[in-house]
């Protein structure tokens, strides 16, 4: 009984047989296999967030395809572009709405810094008043970048002390190990032009 | 072409020649008189759409600002520039709101980035900034990086809107290898930043 035993959808669990884990795990597993985004899509990033729901990225693999447009519904906010002071109030509004446990990505350059935006306008950031859990750099990133963006947050979720936190409803993260902080994905996608590619277009 | 120089020629409050520049006709118009020439373009001359208003801020130079008038006539397919100059001591101009229903918007816009107040204006109130926000951006005295301003009712930074770090202007970085922090210095920066204000707090 000692080996760790790893689940996923490709096994199967016969009648008999008996899976011993801690409930933090479970829940967790639960938790993560199931995160429905909140999509903020500000500017074009979201493009790319729209893109990374269709059919060709699929983030149904990830479970994570129900994009809700409704605060109550969501786990996770993905901001997807450039957030100005004037759109500020309504994020934290919205974000303040979502029930815990919630997540958040900051999708692009814009989201996690402000981007090329340096101006009087766009706020610097939107870590100045959302706790984001994962940064994706690029501009705007492509949706492999969400996805690992999202793979990250997975793993985050793993770690955390589920049970304890729902005590403490107040407060949010506690982990049991690594990662510590926000996670930073650096996704460094360059399209593939080869030959498949203009195959499928039919161009070629 | 002849037509449109001769309808010009009796535009109320005209100021100077017009002047036309590859194609396009501009003329100075009087600021008192700039509804009455708006009125006779659009009643006697044909000119049914105002495409666009903007305000212009020649900084250094006096009057100061501008507000400029492009009109078309889509009966006689052709455009019109007005130029109507504003000081800097008396920033007020007549809505043409009254004329095409349209500059509601474009004069609220110059009003929110130039504040130029426009008389007679149904609604004339920020567009594009929040209610309350104390400057006028798209002035050339104003820094691009922004001011620190409060912000109503967000708890964006404890409310505030911080001036952007510019450290000597947009895109910022060093070429070169290195870890980005090392490369852009706004990113080692606002860390720095960022643990004094914890510390703080
Ligand atoms: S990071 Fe780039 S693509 Fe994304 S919102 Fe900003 S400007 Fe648009």
């Amino acid at each position: 009984m000692s080996d760790p035993v790893v689940i996923g959808v490709d096994q199967k669990i016969e009648s008999r047989d008996l899976i011993v884990t801690r409930l933090d795990a479970a829940v967790d597993w639960c938790r993560k296999n199931s995160v429905w985004p909140m999509p903020m899509g500000l500017a074009c990033c979201a493009i790319e967030l729209m893109a990374a729901g269709a059919s060709r990225f699929d983030i149904a693999r990830f479970g994570a395809e129900v994009m809700r447009f409704s605060p109550r519904q969501s786990d996770l906010m993905i901001v997807a572009g450039t957030c100005v002071y004037k759109m500020a109030g309504v994020v934290k509004r919205v974000w303040d709405q979502m029930a815990e446990p919630k997540w958040c990505i900051a999708m692009g350059a814009c989201a996690s810094t402000g981007g090329m935006y340096r101006s009087y306008a766009v706020v610097q950031g939107v870590d100045r008043f959302l706790p984001v859990d994962v940064y994706i750099s690029g501009c705007p990133p492509r949706p492999e970048a969400l996805l690992e963006g999202l793979m990250a947050l997975q793993r985050k979720i793993q770690q955390e002390a589920a049970l304890k936190n729902m005590k403490r409803s107040d407060q949010r993260g506690g982990l049991y190990a690594m990662p510590q902080g926000p996670v930073i994905v650096r996704g460094e996608y360059a399209p593939q032009m080869g030959d498949r590619r203009l195959e499928i277009g039919g161009r070629k | 072409m002849t037509n449109l120089q001769s309808l010009i020629t009796n535009l109320p409050g005209r100021l100077g020649e017009p002047v036309e520049f590859r194609g396009e006709v501009t003329v100075m118009v009087d600021r008192a008189k700039i509804l009455d020439a708006c009125r006779y373009l659009k009643e006697q001359c044909g000119f049914d759409m105002l495409t666009d208003i903007a305000g212009v801020d020649n900084y250094g130079e006096d009057p100061r600002y501008a507000v400029v008038y492009h009109v078309y006539s889509l009966p006689h397919r052709c455009m019109v520039r007005l130029k109507v100059a504003v000081p800097e001591d008396d920033m007020v101009v007549d809505s043409v709101v009254s004329v095409w229903r349209t500059a509601d918007w474009h004069e609220r816009e110059a009003f929110d980035m130039f504040g130029i107040r426009f008389r007679n204006h149904p609604n004339l109130k920020r567009i594009l900034m929040w209610d309350g926000y104390p400057y006028h951006p798209l002035r050339k005295d104003f820094p691009l990086a922004g001011m620190e301003t409060e912000l109503p009712e967000t708890a964006v930074g404890a409310g505030r809107v911080e001036a952007a770090p510019m450290l000597g202007g947009p895109f910022v970085t060093t070429p070169g290898a290195g870890t980005a922090a090392r490369r852009e210095p706004r990113q080692a920066d606002t860390s720095a930043e960022r643990a004094d204000k914890k510390g703080a707090s």
